[in-house]
């Protein structure tokens, strides 16, 4: 009983927006091109999810016809985008920030230039990125990765040079080599930072995606709603940033779970 | 008898923004093999500088440090530090901690397991060999870091305050089950502390330091007898004699506190 009265709390706001939402509409109060009733916008998002052949066992299996909707292919899309782009950007950020926050005079070394370059907002790179990489996947990964390289390097480097000093004298004290004190001591007392570095450069990532779909490729959501712009199918551009809306809760209930998993340890948890 | 630990002609000072601060000038003192010894005195008198110098943290200024005749140059597990503050890792298990020694050391999984399990035994953790330390009270969290120290079968324990955040109760029992230990293992134990109560119950000798500069002020035998009782009325001469030594101490600390606070 107690998870239902939770359930039917949260629905609340959303059952009420929608409610007032459609009674707007119904009453005329904006044009359909505006504004289209959130009726219209969920047929239109069913139709889009949806396969637009019919099943035709000869040609093609179940499941690939299932996913065969457009929704699902752009989501595909722009999902895989984010995970590669992401992936490279972490891969270059983690070593260098664990290095520069192990060495004071490797941060002192590079840190005026990442405080310059940190600031600029990945999307100002659009020209560059398509100058250098032409359209297509290259640039937008290229975005995405410089999304999410510079809050996973802060973080890192916050979370490794501000290990409290107490628990690098007790390893040592025991025994332990440098390299066994980087590994079993100051990665995992750094981990509540790296993960939320991991955090805001997964956000920063689903953002810069986007932006980067609208201007340098032919698919994924960002491209969708761009394009159901020009055909003025406004149901269509509503669909599309809910489904990016229900991407992004999806991955965020995902790295909640692994930031309780993975800081099962920690006193807040 | 042999000496475990020897300060010699210590002097340490640390250099602030603007000062030059001298925490100990011409420390001497010998601490024979399997010797309890407490170091008493007020907040700064650097006892605490003169145990992390024997733990190999700090270098002295001037002077060196011995142990069993080997300049001490950097921290070592012959050595074990037992914190204020514990230091226990909190992403690791109970047992995990206990263990964390004996794998710095490479032992292999069949010497670390029986190993880790008769520590916590001995100790009366078996029960919380699997949880995290955020789920120990602080008097259990102590007694995993003196199991963690104690795996590496340290001849030597160095004590920093252990069981100065833990209420008297706690502390009442952690002090008996460590001087159990003493006497089982015969360990040579440096221990610092700024209760009067705590260094007559438990030490062979007191060296009471005096602020800063700290140098050794008076430095005893408790002769009383083990088990030894608070409420016996030799334990209380000795208590109070010791008081006003240390208080003595403690008014100059206070007084140059206020002199540095008008100062600024």
């Amino acid at each position: 009983m107690q998870w239902l009265r939770k359930i039917a709390r949260g629905l609340a706001a959303p059952v009420l927006l929608l409610t007032v939402w459609q009674g707007v509409c119904a009453a005329g109060w904006v044009t359909p091109q505006a504004l289209p009733s959130p009726y219209s916008v969920g047929c239109k998002w069913l139709e889009y999810l949806l396969p637009t052949q019919t099943y035709n066992p000869a040609a093609q299996s179940w499941w690939i016809w299932a996913l065969s909707g457009e929704l699902l292919q752009d989501a595909g899309g722009s999902l895989w985008r984010v995970v590669l782009g992401f992936l490279v950007g972490f891969v270059l950020a983690l070593p260098l920030g664990l290095l520069m926050g192990a060495n004071a005079r490797l941060r002192e070394f590079a840190n005026p230039l990442i405080q310059v370059l940190r600031p600029i907002p990945p999307i100002a790179y659009i020209p560059l990125a398509i100058l250098w990489f032409g359209l297509g996947n290259p640039p937008a990964v290229f975005l995405i990765a410089l999304g999410a390289f510079f809050p996973v390097l802060m973080n890192t480097i916050a979370g490794v040079s501000q290990v409290d000093s107490i628990y690098l004298r007790a390893a040592r004290n025991l025994g332990a080599s440098h390299s066994r004190i980087f590994i079993k001591v100051i990665l995992p007392a750094a981990m509540p930072f790296i993960l939320s570095g991991v955090r805001i450069g997964i956000g920063t990532s689903f953002l810069v995606v986007i932006v980067a779909e609208m201007i340098a490729v032919n698919n994924g959501l960002g491209y969708r709603i761009l394009e159901a712009r020009e055909y003025f199918w406004t149901d269509k551009i509503i669909a599309g940033m809910f489904s990016i809306g229900l991407i992004g809760l999806a991955i965020d209930l995902g790295m909640d779970r692994l930031n309780k998993h993975l800081l099962r340890w920690h006193r807040g948890m | 008898m042999k000496a475990a630990l020897e300060f010699q002609s210590i002097a340490q000072s640390f250099t602030t923004h603007n000062s030059n601060i001298q925490v100990l000038e011409s420390v001497d003192l010998t601490i024979q093999e399997g010797e309890f010894v407490c170091l008493l005195g007020p907040s700064g008198c650097g006892k605490s500088t003169l145990l992390n110098a024997a733990a190999g943290f700090v270098t002295p200024t001037q002077g060196q440090v011995r142990f069993r005749d080997n300049l001490i140059t950097g921290p070592s597990p012959e050595r074990g530090m037992v914190f204020q503050e514990y230091a226990l890792f909190p992403w690791m298990s109970v047992e995990d901690n206990v263990a964390f020694g004996l794998e710095a050391r490479g032992e292999s999984k069949d010497v670390i397991k029986p190993r880790v399990a008769d520590l916590l035994a001995k100790l009366r953790l078996t029960e919380f060999a699997t949880r995290w330390p955020r789920d120990l009270s602080g008097g259990m969290r102590q007694r995993v870091a003196i199991a963690r120290v104690l795996a590496l079968d340290p001849p030597c324990l160095l004590m920093d305050e252990p069981f100065g955040a833990l209420d008297a109760l706690t502390r009442r029992s952690l002090q008996d089950e460590l001087l159990q230990l003493w006497s089982e293992l015969g360990k040579t134990v440096l221990f610092v502390t700024h209760s009067i109560e705590e260094a007559i119950l438990l030490a062979d000798r007191i060296v009471v330091m005096t602020h800063r500069p700290g140098k050794i002020k008076k430095d005893c035998h408790v002769t009383l007898p083990r088990p030894r009782d608070p409420s016996d009325p030799a334990f209380n001469a000795l208590k109070q004699e010791m008081g006003q030594l240390v208080m003595a101490e403690q008014h100059a600390f206070e007084n140059a506190e206020r002199l540095s606070f008008t100062a600024d």
